[in-house]
């Protein structure tokens, strides 16, 4: 517990943190005090001068150092002469700070004045218009009138791209400098910059490609004004038009807490629509950001992409419309005859009740559930995941973090950030992975191997041998993240029972702040391993031999030639989507599913904490909720599934899932009061992230918690591969060409236009190949046209290929690379 | 002969900037006495004795300031202020050009005072061919092994770096300069924390002006006391005067600090050109409360508590001489338009503020203003006084303020014909 100050403020006394500033102890006492440059996860500046008060402090003795008192008792405060600024003033014991008087009123006046002089005042056609800190202050404390005359006025530039997604109002900027100290500080891309000086100073981006960050869209919501504008947001609708939706983020296993802001969009025939995606605070999770991918594709694959209407059945080798009724019959009748030779292919994409009711339906049957995922270890994060109550946030000095085979800001960028916090807190960094990446920069111990040699490094951390080994063995929590480098099933499996025994065998297993996070590929992985779905080696074998495969969001033919020739061996394929995908125009039925925005649910994200999203806009016609599907399904197939509401799926999964054991939507609806206190009712922090009314989730319990026998697994074999020539790896992108956020038009942009590889220098000469040149790149049976870009943080002999961008691999293999000669 | 210069002594001895000249007056015996029979601590203490106060402009006391040095923090910097940009001043460039080693000396024995195994020297852009110069001076005490490691046989280790800015009146703020060292945008840091707990990189550092620092050789030479026994109570020892405006001899002028403006102008730079009356007296540059050249104001010893007296500020002791063909709003304008020019941008009345005074005062020398004009200019000036995050923004009101105050019919003069001119 970090020391308490106690202070007065215009009277009122409160006790916060040392290390506090006025500003925020003040939100405690409820005094306002204006800000803005100042935020609370920044770095105070002191430049806007908004926050101005008088402070005084009790006067000392010079000889003894006694504070002095009046003939009261009460100590004597002695005022500084000038005002001083809250937001730079540290609490103090005894410190006493005005707030009302009438030196205070009128210097918020003079600053807001000179503010106004060089604002353009345009508010109605300003996109932070009703949501504004600006306005808002202006209206609380500033003056009535200016004395500035128009023809003084300097007139900027309205339209300034900073980037392929942030455009700036140059004229609006008030230059408090929150959006380079945000992509400074929180995001270490100091891509923003002040440029000029006095009353020509300008934000301008310095990176190329300009604004380059995978965080821009943040500086839009803290900017206090609205000079910042999202290519997705600028001029599409007014604050007060909309309403909103609380939700969570689906595209990587964090599980960023959003809010969608809705209204009715002409564009689509007066549907209502997601008009934007915001933040809302989750302290244990997203605090108070999002990545630009959440940003700016969490919902437009559900919106603007080509959706499935109606049921269809195959007839005369043809997909033709069909009722509900004689889809589900003609599914339930080819189920039926399957029995056990039924295969269910679900993926992580969907939410914990659906994944509850098609397991149920299948182990019905007696039938196999199987994960669409190349990342295995789900056992073990249920095992020795994270303890209940854990906080990242609490991570500090003393502790130790892990993170093995991940480039976290890419697979998870909150994860990046948290983890980097933690280390900037004191906690020490161990950072295990073939080539450099950004957490890199925190690590006290960086672990470098050769890719598909992550037994080595597991042998000498569990020998325990090495500092490394030490400070995590030492540690009083210790957090290990493994995710997606190079791994494939087989390695990371190893990975995570290494890992885990790791934790069992140093005392850490079970302890809240501590346990094994697998950085999944899918936001729900977890919730699937969870509700009993299982990975496959060989995932083409197993679809060959089906009788009847029902595959739920996941599209095998679409990810991978081998998988689609092999689904030509299953007798009956049932296919239930948003979209008629590659698998699904191969499928006898097709099932049109609605949209996580058009529905509710849970998520359990990486961390192991489940979270509720909530329908945000009407579905359209046609398309059901998964779990009512399958319970539709399950109700021919003599079988009684929750299909009304997820709130009675959750508590029937809650009722059999031994981690969710008891737990009710109740329980995840519980909030707190979260600090830093930026909620939007307070006029400095309107237009920024949204207070969290709906519910923070729960951590679950791990098996070493509810009081199961957990042994140490054996130190596992890594998979040895004998290859020869060029090994091919597959590394995870934040920004790929997956399905989900292909339809959003405004990430396009920086979304990979054409399939590409990353190869050291040394390995493009011996290949014969420069920067940029087009090669062929051959693996097994296929070949793919791809861009090389030479990197010098890759290792020799390797290809780096990321996933989803155009060429298939899930496992390391030895591949051909070749320039292609152009055709003259 | 009593000597005449302690810090112009190249205008007694010749040839000065030559090593073997400056040793053979004594030249870094008080370094080595520092270095070889002095704990650092005494060096400080001998400082603080002699009472030497900065000649930056602030007037604190320096070796206070050396004392502050956070010893849990290390490691320690000393820099030296040589931006020199208030206009109107052109002292540490002389002391630099012409007695350059006087000066490097007493960086180096600042820099040993507190345990400072770096010094930089901060030169303003337009100085390259000074920090040239400065850095063959340099590369001579290296040579001649009074810079480097295992100093006069100790333990102790000095180098000493010049660095040049691009040009900007606020890099001569302390933190400003300190930022722009270390290749940032030079922009003040808010302060508390001051240098001396968070300065170069973070590490406590001591910010001295040259001219400060080349008063410390003679302090360790001849000690504390003796150096008490030059100027007023508590303004000691010599100071640089730069003056210029309508004198008949602008110049650098070395006097003892408690001389007064009369004996300044008229006995050292001769009078007013052409027997005109003198009118003002900016007595620390553009930054100044201009003063009116009253017998008072003349009368006025020029030292740190007297000129805060009569209602302006020493600051670095460039007096600008006003005769009466001045028209004080010309001589605001002036001010205004460079302040409007240097003022950062970091906050927001400062920013905003010079902006607005200087279209204001423009419309105003134009000679169409209202009276509404210049009571919103005066209230504009008052409006940034005492809110800004750096001192800038308070200097740029200094004219403005007192000129109206003092200057009034000016002003007014300008407003009678702008109502003319309207009919
Ligand atoms: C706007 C501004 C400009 C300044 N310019 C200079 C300068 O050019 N040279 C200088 O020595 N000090 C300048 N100062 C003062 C420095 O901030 C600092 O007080 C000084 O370098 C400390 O050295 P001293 O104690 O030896 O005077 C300036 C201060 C302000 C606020
Ligand atoms: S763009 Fe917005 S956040 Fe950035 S400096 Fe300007 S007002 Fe502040
Ligand atoms: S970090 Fe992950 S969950 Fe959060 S917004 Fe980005 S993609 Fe979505
Ligand atoms: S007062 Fe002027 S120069 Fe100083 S920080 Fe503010 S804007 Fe910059
Ligand atoms: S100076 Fe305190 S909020 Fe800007």
């Amino acid at each position: 517990m970090s020391q308490q100050v106690t202070l007065t403020i215009d009277g009122k006394q409160v006790t916060v943190p040392a290390g506090w500033t006025v500003v925020d102890a003040a939100r405690v006492a409820n005094v306002h005090i204006p800000v803005f440059c100042y935020h609370p996860k920044l770095e105070p500046v002191g430049m806007c001068r908004m926050c101005l008060v008088e402070v005084g402090l009790p006067e000392r003795d010079r000889a003894t150092g006694e504070i002095v008192r009046n003939e009261d008792g009460s100590p004597k405060i002695r005022f500084f002469p000038k005002l001083q600024t809250a937001c730079t003033t540290y609490v103090q014991e005894g410190m006493v700070i005005r707030t009302t008087t009438e030196q205070v009123a009128r210097a918020r006046k003079d600053i807001l004045e000179f503010l106004l002089t060089s604002h353009p005042l345009d508010c109605p056609i300003c996109d932070k218009g009703g949501e504004c800190p600006l306005q808002n202050l202006t209206m609380a404390y500033g003056p009535g009138t200016s004395r500035f005359p128009y023809e003084y006025k300097l007139h900027l530039e309205k339209r300034v791209p900073l980037g392929d997604l942030i455009i700036l109002d140059r004229e609006r900027c008030i230059i408090c400098g929150r959006c380079v100290r945000f992509q400074a500080e929180i995001a270490e891309d100091p891509v923003l910059s002040l440029d000029g000086r006095g009353r020509a100073t300008y934000i301008i981006t310095t990176s190329d490609p300009p604004f380059d960050s995978y965080w821009s869209g943040n500086t839009t919501d803290i900017c206090p004004v609205g000079a910042l504008t999202t290519t997705d947001f600028r001029f599409d609708a007014r604050p007060w038009e909309m309403h909103q939706a609380a939700s969570l983020c689906n595209l990587c296993p964090v599980g960023c807490n959003i809010m969608f802001d809705i209204r009715r969009e002409p564009e689509l025939g007066g549907r209502f629509a997601v008009q934007r995606v915001m933040p809302r605070q989750n302290e244990y999770v997203n605090e108070i950001w999002i990545c630009d991918k959440g940003r700016f594709a969490a919902y437009h694959f559900a919106q603007y992409g080509e959706r499935l209407t109606q049921p269809l059945v195959r007839e005369n080798g043809k997909l033709r419309p069909a009722s509900w009724r004689e889809a589900l019959e003609r599914v339930a009748q080819a189920f039926r005859e399957a029995g056990s030779g039924l295969v269910t292919l679900a993926s992580g994409r969907l939410s914990n009740e659906d994944l509850f009711n098609l397991a149920r339906l299948t182990d019905h049957l007696g039938g196999r559930k199987v994960l669409d995922t190349f990342l295995a270890g789900g056992e073990w994060t249920d095992k020795v995941g994270l303890g209940r109550e854990s906080d990242l946030a609490a991570l500090g000095e003393g502790d130790a973090i892990l993170v093995m085979a991940s480039d976290l800001e890419e697979e998870a960028p909150i994860f990046w950030l948290r983890v980097k916090e933690a280390a900037q807190r004191g906690a020490t960094l161990v950072v295990a992975n073939p080539r450099p990446t950004k957490i890199e920069r925190h690590a006290k111990h960086v672990l470098r191997y050769v890719y598909g040699e992550e037994g080595k490094v597991w042998e000498a951390l569990l020998a325990g041998a090495s500092e490394a080994a030490q400070a995590l063995a030492r540690a009083e929590n210790l957090v290990i993240f493994y995710g997606q480098e190079g791994l494939d099933l087989a390695t990371s499996d190893a990975v995570a029972r290494a890992a885990a025994r790791l934790l069992l065998t140093t005392g850490h297993a079970g302890k809240p702040n501590s346990g094994l996070v697998a950085v999944w590929p899918r936001n729900n992985d977890q919730g699937a391993w969870d509700m009993g779905f299982r990975p496959v080696a060989d995932l083409a074998d197993t679809l060959r031999q089906v009788k009847a495969l029902y595959v739920v969001a996941a599209d095998p033919a679409g990810d991978d030639p081998h998988l689609a020739a092999a689904l030509e061996g299953a007798d009956f394929l049932v296919v239930q989507d948003l979209f008629l995908t590659e698998t699904a125009q191969r499928a006898d039925v097709v099932l049109p599913a609605q949209a996580y925005i058009e529905r509710g649910g849970t998520y359990t994200n990486a961390l192991r904490r489940v979270q509720r999203f909530f329908p945000a806009v009407p579905p359209p016609e046609g398309p059901q909720p998964d779990f009512a599907i399958v319970a539709a399904l399950a109700r021919l197939l003599d079988l009684n599934l929750e299909g009304r509401s997820t709130a009675k799926g959750f508590e029937a999964l809650a009722a059999q899932v031994p981690a969710y054991q008891g737990l009710t939507y109740k329980d995840l609806a519980r909030v707190e009061e979260q600090f830093p206190l930026v909620s939007r009712e307070v006029l400095d922090y309107t237009g920024t992230a949204y207070p969290n009314g709906q519910g923070l989730g729960v951590v679950l319990p791990n098996a070493v918690e509810r009081g199961e026998t957990v042994a140490p697994p054996e130190a596992p074999e890594f998979p040895v591969r004998a290859f020869q020539g060029l090994l091919a790896v597959p590394i995870t992108r934040l920004y790929d060409r997956g399905t989900l956020v292909a339809w959003s038009d405004t990430l396009a942009p920086r979304l990979p236009e054409e399939a590409w590889v990353w190869v050291a220098p040394e390995t493009a000469r011996d290949l014969g190949l420069q920067d940029d040149a087009t090669a062929r790149l051959e693996i097994g049976d296929l070949a793919y046209t791809v861009r090389v870009r030479v990197n010098p943080a890759v290792p020799g002999g390797v290809v780096l290929v990321p996933r989803s961008v155009g060429v298939v691999l899930f496992t390391p293999v030895a591949v051909h690379l070749k320039a292609v000669v152009p055709a003259s | 002969m009593p000597e005449k210069h302690l810090l112009l002594r190249h205008r007694d001895i010749p040839d000065i900037h030559e090593l073997e000249v400056y040793r053979k007056h004594g030249g870094f015996e008080a370094f080595r006495k520092a270095v070889t029979q002095m704990t650092p601590d005494e060096v400080t203490e001998e400082v603080k004795k002699s009472g030497l106060r900065g000649r930056g402009g602030a007037g604190f006391p320096t070796g206070l300031k050396w004392s502050f040095m956070d010893k849990k923090n290390w490691p320690h910097y000393v820099v030296a202020n040589a931006d020199e940009s208030e206009p109107g001043t052109f002292k540490d460039r002389e002391i630099m050009e012409r007695n350059p080693f006087q000066f490097l000396e007493g960086v180096a024995i600042a820099a040993y005072a507190v345990q400072a195994n770096r010094a930089y020297i901060y030169l303003r852009g337009e100085f390259w061919q000074v920090a040239a110069w400065l850095d063959r001076k340099i590369a001579e005490m290296e040579a001649a092994g009074l810079l480097g490691d295992n100093l006069f046989g100790t333990d102790y280790s000095l180098r000493i770096y010049t660095h040049l800015g691009a040009g900007a009146y606020i890099c001569g703020e302390e933190t400003a300069l300190l930022e722009s060292l270390e290749g940032k945008r030079g922009q003040p840091r808010i302060r508390p924390p001051f240098p001396p707990s968070y300065g170069l990189y973070g590490k406590p550092t001591v910010v001295n002006n040259v001219e400060t620092l080349t008063n410390v050789p003679l302090i360790i030479e001849r000690g504390g006391d003796w150096y008490r026994t030059i100027g007023t109570e508590k303004s000691t020892g010599p100071k640089v005067f730069s003056l210029s405006g309508h004198v008949n001899r602008p110049g650098n002028y070395e006097l003892p600090l408690g001389t007064t403006f009369r004996e300044l102008i008229f006995e050292h730079g001769g009078g007013i050109p052409g027997g005109r009356a003198i009118k003002a007296i900016l007595p620390a540059g553009a930054s100044s409360a201009i003063l009116p050249a009253t017998d008072e104001v003349l009368d006025t010893p020029m030292d740190y508590e007297s000129v805060p007296k009569v209602g302006s500020f020493l600051g670095s002791a460039s007096v600008i001489v006003v005769d009466e063909t001045v028209d004080i709003v010309w001589l605001v304008k002036k001010t205004l338009h460079f302040f409007h020019h240097e003022s950062c941008g970091k906050c927001t009345p400062c920013r905003e503020g010079t902006y607005w005074m200087d279209h204001l005062i423009q419309t105003i020398a134009e000679g169409r203003a209202t009276p509404q004009d210049l009571e919103i200019l005066y209230d504009v000036a008052k409006q940034i006084q005492g809110k800004t995050l750096c001192a800038l923004g308070d200097f740029a009101t200094m004219a403005v303020v007192s000129g109206m105050e003092r200057f009034r019919e000016d002003f007014e003069a300008k407003v009678r014909e702008a109502v003319m001119a309207g009919g």
